[in-house]
């Protein structure tokens, strides 16, 4: 509060521009306003401290009375006496099949953002800007029933057409039970991310400067060329922090992934055969029945997504502080 | 322009509530596919129930008998006003403990009071302890999805070793012997179980250790131990993928194998005829076991190795726990009246339409002893 509600004060800081003789009536507004922002901020400041604090100290309770090693157990025996727990298979499983999602979800998402802003007549553009929104509002439950229903039936051929021509690399090896694994959930998830990717790169697309590519326009460049020298360069940075933000969800997802997904504590070389796990999902199944050490273990799970949301929202800002001669008004 | 972040706040709005509420929904719906078929039970109990103390009742506990408490809450509810019980289906663990830390008047759960707990109960109950009591039973079945097979029998052995990815072919030798009659394919066996903790895990297993203690080595617990096989969330998502997938074998409460019309396997324990899961067979498994718990505490032991004629011996009991004394003096009515109620005939025979199986007359006669002693 540093504006004094003095009279004195109003001539030395005059409004710029507000009608003559309301000075005096925005001034509780004004400070009103102030107090609201700033007490938003300092509300988010004191959540997160108190969520990183719950999960800090749960976590300390749970490690205390773990038998395995935190890091590299391949179990989950939480509510066993002794309890043993180890993150190795959540960590893998849920890295694993965001970056599935990543790979599936970006260059389709650029593809539609790119479509909408700059080749897609505006007849069609807005209604489709429209259907995109409307994927964005479909609660993750119906994509996890839909993924387990209709998606996972409907992978069976494409799993041993992979597994016919690349099951060679291990990877794609496929065993023929049904296809509910990583890659099932990273295709699931690629869907779910698909709306917010477009979205805001589509919004940074659409801001990329006029007078650049009608300057490439001017010099003869086609449409293409166009949006590979003026548009995407620009564009570079919005499209990380969009992919950001999809990573974000990618990893946090819980009910699509729990009911698509057939879990278990088993590293597969293969990402076709059912097997894995994530965070988020293993602690929608074991919450229920869990005991008090089996609910931190739990938590202790979710300390550690918490801490990787972090790194990957910290290196994505990393490598758009690099590229801010690009950054544009939406970085 | 000017109504759009009104517009996208509402849609946000909307967003969240369709979002919590199917989380809500689909945290309840583990166990929750039955219902209905009761209005029976509701209409007769309504003049039979006999109502005492008043205000709310709060208990929480196991999913697994969570449509029994439905049933059983509605037609209590229906017949004596100004009383309401609230179940909370969070699990039995929870249920217990909240139980212990004071805060509900009773627990459903589907394991008995350890020896700890039973300890930690006597800090609640004062001058007594936690009790145990058998309230609902039900059978665990084994549905199987096998185009051109109906009638399968198999036996615990074989059972325990498609569980344990030990046989992997429907045609294998061991189930040709338990089928001979039946066409059986070479299709691969997909045994799916239950990827969360549950109370179904725990005592289908425990019926795979005590009747083939040679072919299932590992401990039964709620959770699943075994080797390979799918995973899936809740008896709803077993069922779900037994359905979706030829050759897959799961295991589920009875309702979810009726309500998916899915063809539940025949046991064969060594009785005369191979045994049906069916809601009679249960109650006369439940019957071949023994009350194990001393004095006022009724927690049972199943003999699921029986070979009695018509016991289907994969079952599930599940209790409600209370103080045998010392129950909180502003609950104790309440508590009693409803639990009279659902141990009462007509409590018992409202719930076999939902799946369940009641408790055979020797033991429930003793459930309601006790709950007329409580105080």
């Amino acid at each position: 509060m540093d504006i004094a509600p003095t009279a004195s004060a109003a001539p030395k800081n005059p409004p710029p521009k507000g009608p003559s003789g309301k000075d005096s009536a925005t001034r509780p507004g004004d400070r009103i306003f102030l107090g609201l922002s700033r007490g938003s901020g300092i509300a988010l400041l004191v959540i997160m401290a108190a969520i990183a604090v719950f999960l800090t100290w749960r976590t300390l309770v749970a490690l205390a009375e773990n038998e395995g090693n935190f890091l590299t157990t391949f179990e989950w025996s939480a509510n066993a006496d002794p309890p043993v727990f180890g993150i190795a298979v959540l960590a893998y499983g849920t890295i694993v099949s965001s970056i599935i999602a990543m790979v599936l979800a970006v260059p389709v998402a650029v593809g539609i953002a790119l479509f909408i802003s700059h080749y897609a007549p505006r007849r069609i553009a807005t209604p489709m800007a429209y259907v995109v929104d409307l994927l964005a509002a479909v609660p993750s439950i119906i994509y996890g029933l839909w993924g387990a229903l209709f998606l996972v039936p409907h992978l069976t051929g494409l799993y041993e057409w992979l597994d016919q021509f690349f099951g060679w690399t291990g990877v794609f090896a496929y065993n023929g039970g049904a296809p509910r694994s990583l890659f099932t959930v990273g295709i699931l998830l690629a869907i779910m991310i698909l709306p917010i990717v477009t979205n805001v790169s589509r919004e940074v697309f659409k801001q990329s400067p006029k007078m650049q590519e009608e300057a490439a326009l001017a010099l003869g460049a086609t449409r293409w060329e166009v949006v590979r020298m003026a548009v995407l360069p620009f564009g570079r940075s919005g499209v990380i922090s969009a992919s950001m933000l999809g990573l974000g969800r990618a990893l946090g997802e819980t009910m699509a992934v729990a009911t698509v997904l057939s879990p278990n504590f088993l590293i597969n070389a293969s990402l076709l055969n059912p097997g894995g796990g994530t965070f988020a999902q293993n602690i929608a199944a074991g919450f229920k029945e869990a005991g008090d050490i089996g609910r931190d273990a739990l938590i202790a799970s979710g300390l550690v997504l918490f801490v990787i949301t972090l790194l990957v929202n910290g290196a994505a800002r990393l490598i758009i502080a690099r590229r801010k001669e690009y950054s544009g008004a939406n970085a | 322009m000017k109504l759009q972040p009104t517009n996208r706040l509402r849609t946000l709005a909307v967003g969240a509530a369709v979002v919590s509420s199917a989380l809500v929904l689909s945290a309840c719906g583990s166990d929750d596919n039955t219902g209905g078929g009761n209005e029976a039970g509701g209409t007769k109990a309504a003049s039979n129930i006999k109502c005492d103390g008043e205000g709310n009742l709060l208990a929480s506990g196991s999913s697994a008998q969570k449509n029994a408490m439905d049933i059983w809450v509605k037609n209590y509810q229906a017949a004596c006003e100004g009383s309401a019980v609230n179940y909370k289906p969070t699990g039995s663990g929870a249920g217990i403990q909240e139980f212990l830390q004071g805060k509900t008047g009773f627990a459903g759960s589907d394991s008995a009071l350890k020896e700890d707990e039973v300890e930690q109960s006597k800090e609640v109950c004062e001058g007594g302890q936690g009790i145990n009591l058998p309230m609902v039973g039900g059978p665990v079945a084994v549905g199987y999805n096998l185009a051109g097979v109906d009638d399968l029998v198999l036996d615990a052995e074989t059972i325990a070793k498609i569980f344990d990815s030990k046989i992997t072919q429907w045609d294998d030798e061991a189930i040709k012997k338990l089928n001979p009659d039946a066409e059986l394919p070479s299709t691969k066996i997909q045994a799916f179980h239950r990827s969360d903790e549950s109370g179904t895990t725990d005592n289908f297993t425990e019926y795979l250790h005590a009747a083939a203690p040679d072919a299932w080595k590992y401990e039964p617990a709620k959770a699943w131990a075994g080797k390979g096989g799918q995973s899936a969330d809740g008896s709803s998502g077993v069922a779900t993928n037994v359905k979706n997938n030829d050759g897959a074998i799961g295991y589920f409460e009875l309702s979810y194998a009726t309500g998916n019309s899915i063809p539940t396997v025949k046991l064969d324990t060594g009785a005369a005829e191979p045994v049906e899961a069916t809601v009679d067979n249960a109650s006369a498994a439940i019957a071949a076991g023994k009350v194990v718990g001393e004095g006022d505490d009724l927690a049972m032991e199943l003999d699921y190795a029986t070979k009695a004629d018509g016991a289907y011996p994969i079952v599930l009991v599940t209790y409600e726990i209370v103080c045998d004394k010392g129950n909180d003096k502003q609950s104790l009515d309440l508590t009693k009246s409803f639990l009279t109620y659902a141990a009462s005939e007509d409590g018992q025979s409202a719930l076999a339409d939902a799946g369940y199986a009641p408790i055979p007359d020797e033991i429930i006669t003793k459930v309601r002893e006790t709950i007329s002693s409580l105080s």
